[in-house]
């Protein structure tokens, strides 16, 4: 009887699956791809696979953060991609594609200081999560429509920012953000850090978490009790612009240019995976951070596993697609009652 | 008096008939002809400058209206523009494909509606180009061809490639399924065959873009640091890829050798940087030829079923001379 009932806790816990998700794919590359485990010490930071994996989901884990609170208020933001793309350019734009050469040597430059041209881009991101949450809290759309009209527009405003060129910032020091190291680590990883244990401090530790579940379960109930229902939903929309506004500033740093066609391109699609591989239900209510934070990590893992295992690129998307489609069948209630179901009676029977 | 101005209105009206004439012979149609022109979108460098050559040229020409369709890397966002091109019954219709396949349908639509297709950069596949009035455009094939030539000639010249020593050769390819990935690929490997001690060890898309370009390198020189040369199949891919080379300790354009395609500004930066290595050149500036593509086709000359542009190459020791001169 215990062990059914520990079999059971342990399926219906939410961030054990990602967990053991995570936990198989490297294994997997444990065993068969070479080298992937390798971390060695290389211009005094950390140097491997597991290391860019870390750099290359800060932008998804950033944008699954602020996903998360949307999607537990029953909403979805469909436009952190084109947030991305904006915020991208305008940090790219402020400062400036110039190179400038003195005695064949490269010379800093950048029009405005590097604080003013980050704070303006995330500036420009709370803008337009401002208007996400305007239309989703206040006119009262449904949040697919109101965010997909920045989705497309959004991409046309970065196009309109860098004129549809891809600026190369040349300024070194911007480049740190995307590409610096901290105790051997990438600097992006500490700013997903510090953004993931502020919201973990302000949603658990204070009833703001709880009144966002509240809102995502049954927001009439939610304003009966006296929460202004409304202004959670609105906060939670800009927040989620915010984390795509850092996301957009770390993704141009990495690739030190700004490519308004390409930047961010279909990331909201990768970041509501990441919140649903997670645990999160689309439905709204019960979230779990940390979860869309495995969940992220999970799929760069996976695409990183598909570059270093040599997949071949005509097969690399269906790959991705079958184990993304095994992952969120297990996560399926139905699925696993059926699976619990069978080894239930397999016990009965034994 | 009066005889006189009969006889000067007489040769008005004579030079205006003959010139009405004259003009009406010259073209299929009269002027001014709405050409439809739709773009995939803007992925590089590359792209932006041959989206504003084709477009400068021909909404500058008296004779041609632009209307303009930007595809955003769609390829049902390029149908639909088709389609609207020919239901608002443009003159010409020029157009870059996204990929090769499934366009067969709405190209003969166009074919029933009798508006000729001029195809620019990138060709549709080999059944459906019956459907279309010509290409023009560079042949990526044997841009391929050229690319790996420069290679040999450098790795013997660098005395790297004894003929027995293998060469390792990493590969970023360009997007899944269209013609310059598929063509440069073929033509490389086709100048392969004879270096029996070449071998491509990896090979992955990068979309053509930087920002997948880098993580793609930094995976390869994960996976084994045996590599010698990567070769780009554009030079947006090779920026990104130069960075990941940088940040994994090595040298580009030394511990690796980097060859790309297209020529665009940043690669030229690079090279002469001693960065990279080398770039084909694949000529963005169609505008002008596209003009006269469409003259010549009113004019009812006959046109060449494929119209090559011409290109060059460009390495450590000629980019600094040629770069002053680029446009893009």
């Amino acid at each position: 009887m215990t062990k059914i009932s520990l079999w059971k806790r342990f399926a219906g816990s939410k961030i054990i699956i990602p967990l053991v998700t995570l936990a198989l794919l490297l294994l997997y590359n444990l065993i068969f791809t070479k080298n992937f485990f390798v971390v060695e010490i290389r211009d005094g930071h950390l140097y491997g696979n597991l290391i860019d994996i870390l750099k290359g989901a800060a932008p998804i884990m950033l944008i699954s953060i602020g996903l998360t609170l949307v999607i537990a208020t029953k909403g979805i933001d469909i436009s952190v991609g084109s947030v991305v793309a904006i915020s991208a350019a305008t940090v790219a734009f402020m400062i400036g594609g110039d190179l400038i050469m003195k005695n064949g040597v490269q010379v800093p430059y950048t029009k405005v200081p590097l604080y003013i041209a980050i704070s303006m881009a995330i500036g420009v991101a709370i803008m337009a999560g401002i208007w996400n949450g305007m239309l989703v809290s206040r006119v009262g759309m449904q949040p697919i429509i109101a965010t997909l009209i920045l989705m497309v527009a959004g991409r046309g405003i970065a196009m309109m920012i860098t004129k549809a060129q891809i600026i190369t910032v040349y300024y070194e020091p911007f480049s740190f953000i995307g590409n610096g190291y901290w105790w051997g680590l990438p600097f992006s990883f500490f700013i997903v850090l510090f953004v993931l244990m502020a919201t973990l401090l302000l949603v658990r530790k204070t009833a703001i978490g709880m009144f966002i579940e509240s809102v995502g379960i049954n927001p009439t109930a939610t304003r009966f009790s006296g929460i202004n229902a409304k202004n959670i939903i609105f906060w939670c929309y800009v927040f989620t612009s915010f984390c795509a506004g850092i996301a957009g500033v770390i993704y141009c740093s990495n690739v030190k240019s700004a490519d308004g066609n390409n930047a961010g391109l279909l990331m909201e699609l990768d970041a509501i995976l990441a919140v649903v591989l997670g645990g999160t239900s689309l439905n709204g209510g019960k979230f779990y951070l940390i979860g869309s934070i495995i969940g992220a990590l999970i799929i760069r893992t996976l695409t990183t596993s598909i570059w270093a295992l040599g997949v071949p690129p005509e097969l690399a998307q269906v790959v991705k697609a079958i184990v993304i489609f095994i992952v969120c069948i297990i996560q399926s209630e139905k699925f696993r009652l059926l699976v619990i179901g069978m080894f239930g009676r397999k016990e009965m029977a034994a | 008096m009066k005889k006189w101005t009969k006889i000067v209105l007489l040769l008005l009206v004579v030079t205006l008939v003959l010139s009405a004439v004259a003009f009406g012979a010259k073209y299929k149609k009269n002027p001014p002809w709405v050409i439809g022109f739709s773009q995939i979108g803007s992925e590089s460098e590359w792209r932006t400058a041959d989206t504003i050559s084709i477009k400068d040229a021909l909404s500058e020409d008296p004779n041609m209206s632009l209307v303009y369709a930007d595809a955003q890397q769609k390829q049902e966002n390029q149908i639909k523009a088709l389609r609207s091109f020919i239901a608002r019954k443009v003159d010409v219709i020029v157009f870059t494909a996204l990929v090769e396949t499934g366009y067969g349908p709405v190209l003969q639509e166009a074919q029933k509606a009798k508006i000729p297709v001029i195809m620019v950069d990138r060709d549709v596949a080999k059944e459906d180009q019956q459907y279309r009035l010509t290409i023009m455009g560079s042949n990526f094939l044997e841009e391929g061809r050229k690319a790996a030539n420069w290679l040999a000639d450098y790795l013997k010249k660098q005395g790297i490639d004894d003929g027995k020593k293998p060469v390792n050769i990493a590969e970023l390819q360009g997007t899944v399924g269209s013609a310059p990935a598929i063509d440069r690929k073929k033509g490389f490997e086709e100048i392969m065959k004879g270096h029996p001690n070449w071998k491509i060890t990896h090979s992955q898309t990068g979309n053509f873009t930087r920002a997948e370009g880098k993580p793609v390198m930094e995976a390869f020189l994960k996976a084994d640091k045996d590599i010698q040369v990567l070769f780009a199949h554009n030079d947006d891919m090779a920026l990104g890829a130069i960075q990941a080379i940088k940040e994994a300790g090595l040298k580009p354009g030394k511990d690796i050798i980097v060859v790309s395609m297209d020529g665009v500004k940043g690669i030229f930066e690079a090279i002469i940087a001693g960065e990279a290595n080398c770039t084909v050149e694949c000529n963005p500036l169609l505008g002008p030829q596209a003009v006269q593509a469409i003259y010549d086709y009113m004019e009812g000359k006959k046109l060449p079923a494929k119209i090559d542009t011409i290109e060059g190459i460009f390495d450590q020791t000629t980019a600094k001379e040629a770069f002053p001169t680029r446009q893009y």
